[in-house]
């Protein structure tokens, strides 16, 4: 491999530099109808799944066909979209919060070849490549971490865990028969990078067994004021090892205040916590972001571990399918799935999704524990 | 060629949902044929060494990527996240595997030239993979080495005239829901505002100063698209003040079956006739509306939930006095649990015209006031529960509010200040015994 310069000169690095430009602006990127009617759209209506059609106060009309997509993509894949966008939709494409893609058309058929131009692309194995679908009263794509492919705190992985979930609900991507949107969303970690804290499903990776200490290492790799500082339970304490006849500086952990947030190996590489027997996935139920009818919610764990069960989580898929299509028979039309169960009591959601009930989903973490225990003698038998 | 085996991920490869692994093999395979003669800056094989690296987390249900180290271009401190394989001989393809963070055009409008020239950049200097985008919104390129970082930042800003991302304790870059561009219920222009903070923050941006990370997130409308009161110190959720328009022959053609409720969002499963009392009238939470062959709403008791808009959008228009809300505070469970957003202030004018200068003056007496007052890695809602929201509206410089709580105070507890108190604190203790024996 030969080094190619892009111009850079790293004896002189000031030299040329530009720096603090910020994104492009986004006007750039706008396709023509959208550019012209910014500000001034009429209504819109979703003509089928994955279809919606906007139209303008000017009565001008643009439809999107939207599809999903794995957010990890390569080069080759994003080509393979710009060859898309190029063909049908002038050259533009659009990608949304929750990681689908969006094209612009002119008219319905045109919708309607993209729509089925799009299902036809697939894989060598069979996946589709842009699925349509993903609007209105359905599952949509599931945003989601790094997990095994990239990040160093995972308890599982991310990417894997949604492939198997996305196939598993597939359906309710491409129709729309559920009684609201249900927002599936995976985080690897407690950090929650992808915010899973308001879905009305979350995907949560989580660590049950205490941090390692490396102590030969620590002293050495970590500021152990800083690791002490980090736990937020005070877990973790200064102390000093004898080891091989040597004395070193480290950490001790009160293992039984340790929660396994992983925090304390953030800030210190010498406290792993990765485990394979420990690690494996919480799930959460019932969060909401939008405002509409009732308040935005976080969401409630209702299954406090499934193990890692690579490739495919069986049991995570499993438990997910059960939630949703329990809510999908039970509740009423608008009603997202945390005012379901908050309807029929957490104790009947647990009866109808045959979830058990353990000690592990009795909130014990400060204040905010004080607030989920029940404080009437109105409740369900 | 496979170069390592990969019978676990194998698997992900059947089902309908798109495939990652078919997609990595895809990219590896190009890379193997290099069609167009490249010469490669990091390691040809990188996407193989990835699955094999993958592969073996799914063995042994560890991950196998080491603690990020520090890496950077010159001058700043985000945008590049350092990563390192904890197994490098097995896998030298991605033993220096770095993420480096692009700035996203607001809304993540794209045209093919732009994608095109980005992935040129990251087929030669990186790994070829990417994600399109991450969760706080920025372009993510997986995996490059330290060498190439000064080179992709060269070509992203002279090239593309495109900047980093954040990352690190500084402001995240921010991200917006689509708004204006395409959306009926915006009611402000979320993009604008997104792309004119961004670039006035460029410094916050890139220079770490904060005590941690510092989110903004705008949303045109109580809808909430882009999660901003779950996911940003400081979230612009769009809002109305006047009343909800109402065309009453489209409300007509809603009840009359002419057009589908909700958009049409419902179309995959039989609900039955569109029931306008059960299905808007009831469920208003704040029961302000009728209907008797006319819709009326009562909109000084409306709390602009959406609801009512989002079944008719024919029929029913937001306001036209319109603004935002500001929120502060909300966060991920680590540390102190999760956090909603908390209403800082209920309504402001979102102002083009004056460069947005109120909403700016308010961005940087919370940051002062943050940056004076809040902890190591604190995020300001756990400042603002430890000190706790009065010091906070306090210190935006902002009018106390009853829309600022859901309930008064439950215990009397109450910091007085001296000033509060007729005659101050300071009192004589001889002038009390004056009046009280020892
Ligand atoms: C060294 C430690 C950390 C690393 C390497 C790290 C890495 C990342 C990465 C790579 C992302 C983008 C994820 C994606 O786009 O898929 C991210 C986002 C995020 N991280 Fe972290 N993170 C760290 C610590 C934390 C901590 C301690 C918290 C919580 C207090 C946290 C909360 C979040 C949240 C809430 C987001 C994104 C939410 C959003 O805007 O959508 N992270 N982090
Ligand atoms: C001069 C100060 C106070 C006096 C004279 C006072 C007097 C009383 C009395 C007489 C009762 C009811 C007992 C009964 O009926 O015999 C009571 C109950 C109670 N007080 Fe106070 N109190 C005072 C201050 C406080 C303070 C500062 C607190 C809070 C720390 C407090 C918390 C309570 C509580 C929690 C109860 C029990 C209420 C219940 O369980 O229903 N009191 N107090
Ligand atoms: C900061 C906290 C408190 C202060 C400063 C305080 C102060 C006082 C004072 C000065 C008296 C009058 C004593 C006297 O008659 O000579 C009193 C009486 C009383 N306090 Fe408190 N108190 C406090 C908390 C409480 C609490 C928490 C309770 C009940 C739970 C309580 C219950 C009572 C009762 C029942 C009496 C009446 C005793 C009697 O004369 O029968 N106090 N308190
Ligand atoms: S959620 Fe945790 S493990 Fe997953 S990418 Fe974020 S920091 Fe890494
Ligand atoms: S994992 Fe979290 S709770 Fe456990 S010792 Fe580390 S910082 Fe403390
Ligand atoms: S948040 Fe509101 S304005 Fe923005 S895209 Fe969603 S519905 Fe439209
Ligand atoms: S927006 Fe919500 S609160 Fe207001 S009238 Fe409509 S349904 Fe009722």
């Amino acid at each position: 491999m030969a080094f190619i310069s892009s111009g850079y000169d790293p004896a002189k690095p000031m030299e040329g530099r530009i720096s603090d430009i910020g994104p492009r602006h986004f006007g750039e990127y706008l396709p023509p109808v959208i550019k012209e009617n910014f500000g001034k759209w009429d209504y819109h209506e979703i003509i089928e799944p994955g279809i919606l059609l906007h139209v303008a106060q000017s009565g001008d009309k643009t439809y999107t066909v939207r599809a999903g997509t794995a957010r990890l993509m390569s080069v080759t894949h994003i080509r393979e979209i710009c060859d898309i966008a190029d063909k049908f939709s002038g050259g533009y494409v659009r990608f949304t919060t929750r990681n689908n893609l969006e094209f612009q058309v002119e008219t319905e058929e045109a919708a309607k070849e993209l729509k089925a131009y799009l299902n036809d692309q697939k894989f060598p194995g069979g996946a589709h490549k842009f699925p349509v679908g993903g609007t209105g009263a359905g599952v949509t794509n599931i945003v989601h971490t790094q997990g095994w492919v990239h990040c160093h705190t995972p308890a599982t992985d991310a990417s894997g865990t949604v492939k198997a979930t996305m196939d598993v609900v597939f359906d309710d991507f491409t129709d729309m028969k559920l009684p609201a949107p249900v927002r599936i969303s995976m985080a690897c970690c407690l950090n929650m990078c992808g915010a899973v804290h308001c879905s009305d499903i979350a995907i949560l990776g989580i660590h049950r067994k205490p941090p390692l200490i490396d102590h030969k290492f620590l002293d050495n790799l970590c500021e152990i004021p800083l690791a002490v500082a980090a736990c937020p339970t005070g877990a973790v304490r200064p102390s000093k090892v004898e080891l091989d006849g040597e004395t070193y500086k480290t950490v001790a952990i009160k293992q039984e205040r340790c929660m396994f947030c992983g925090n304390c190996y953030t800030m210190c590489p010498s406290l792993p916590l990765s485990d394979g027997e420990g690690d494996g996935i919480a799930i959460m139920v019932g969060g909401k972001i939008s405002n509409r009818i009732t308040k935005p919610a976080f969401s409630k764990v209702v299954v406090p571990f499934v193990p890692n069960e690579p490739p495919r989580w069986p049991t995570l898929t499993k438990t997910i399918k059960k939630i949703l299509d329990t809510y999908a028979q039970d509740a009423n039309k608008y009603e997202r799935l945390g005012d379901w169960a908050t309807r029929i009591g957490w104790e009947r959601f647990f009866e109808k999704c045959d979830l058990p009930f353990s000690e592990h989903l009795i909130d014990d973490f400060r204040d905010p524990a004080y607030y989920t225990w029940r404080q009437t003698t109105q409740f369900k038998w | 060629m496979a170069k390592h085996k990969t019978p676990l991920l194998d698997q992900l490869e059947s089902g309908p949902w798109p495939s990652f692994v078919s997609d990595i093999k895809q990219e590896a395979d190009a890379r193997a044929k290099n069609e167009k003669g490249l010469d490669y800056q990091i390691p040809v094989d990188c996407p193989e060494d990835l699955l094999g690296v993958l592969e073996m987390s799914y063995t042994d249900g560890e991950t196998h990527w080491k603690h990020g180290g520090i890496v950077g271009v010159f001058g700043y401190g985000g945008g590049v996240i350092g990563r390192y394989c904890d197994q490098p001989q097995m896998f030298p393809g991605v033993a220096h595997f770095h993420t480096v963070r692009v700035a996203q055009p607001n809304g993540k409008w794209y045209n093919t030239e732009l994608l095109r020239n980005l992935v040129k950049i990251w087929e030669l200097r990186g790994s070829g993979l990417t994600n399109m985008h991450g969760a706080t919104g920025d372009i993510v390129f997986l995996g490059t080495t330290t060498p190439q970082l000064e080179e992709i930042f060269w070509e992203l800003t002279h090239d593309l005239e495109i900047d980093l991302g954040g990352s690190g304790s500084n402001l995240r870059t921010p991200a917006t829901c689509l708004g204006m561009s395409r959306c009926e219920y915006a009611c402000y222009d979320t993009q604008e505002l997104c792309y004119n903070l961004t670039q006035e923050y460029q410094d916050e941006l890139h220079r770490p100063a904060f005590p941690y990370k510092f989110k903004f997130k705008f949303d045109g409308c109580p809808n909430g698209c882009v999660a901003a009161i779950a996911r940003s110190d400081l979230s612009f959720i769009g809002t109305w003040k006047d009343e909800i328009k109402i065309d009453q022959e489209a409300v007509a053609a809603y009840v009359g079956g002419e057009i589908a409720p909700n958009a049409g969002a419902h179309a995959g499963r039989d609900w039955g006739a569109f029931d306008i009392q059960k299905e808007v009238v009831d469920l208003c939470p704040s029961q302000c509306i009728s209907y008797d062959g006319k819709l009326t709403i009562d909109n000084k008791e409306c709390v602009r939930c959406m609801h009512c808009i989002n079944t008719m959008p024919r029929a029913l228009k937001v306001g036209d006095e319109r603004g935002c809300s500001i929120l502060c505070g909300a966060k991920a469970p680590i540390l102190d649990g999760p956090q909603m957003g908390s209403l800082l202030v209920p309504f402001m004018e979102v102002n083009k015209e004056d460069d947005y200068q109120s909403i700016k003056d308010l961005i940087e007496n919370i940051w002062d006031w943050w940056m004076e007052e809040g902890k190591n890695r604190e995020r300001i809602g756990e400042t603002m529960k430890r000190l706790g929201m009065s010091a906070l509206i306090d210190a935006a410089g902002v009018p106390v509010d009853a829309r600022q709580v859901q309930e008064p105070r439950h215990n009397p507890y109450i910091f007085w200040k001296a000033e509060d108190v007729e005659g101050g604190w300071d009192r004589d203790i001889n002038d009390f015994r004056k009046r009280h024996q020892r």
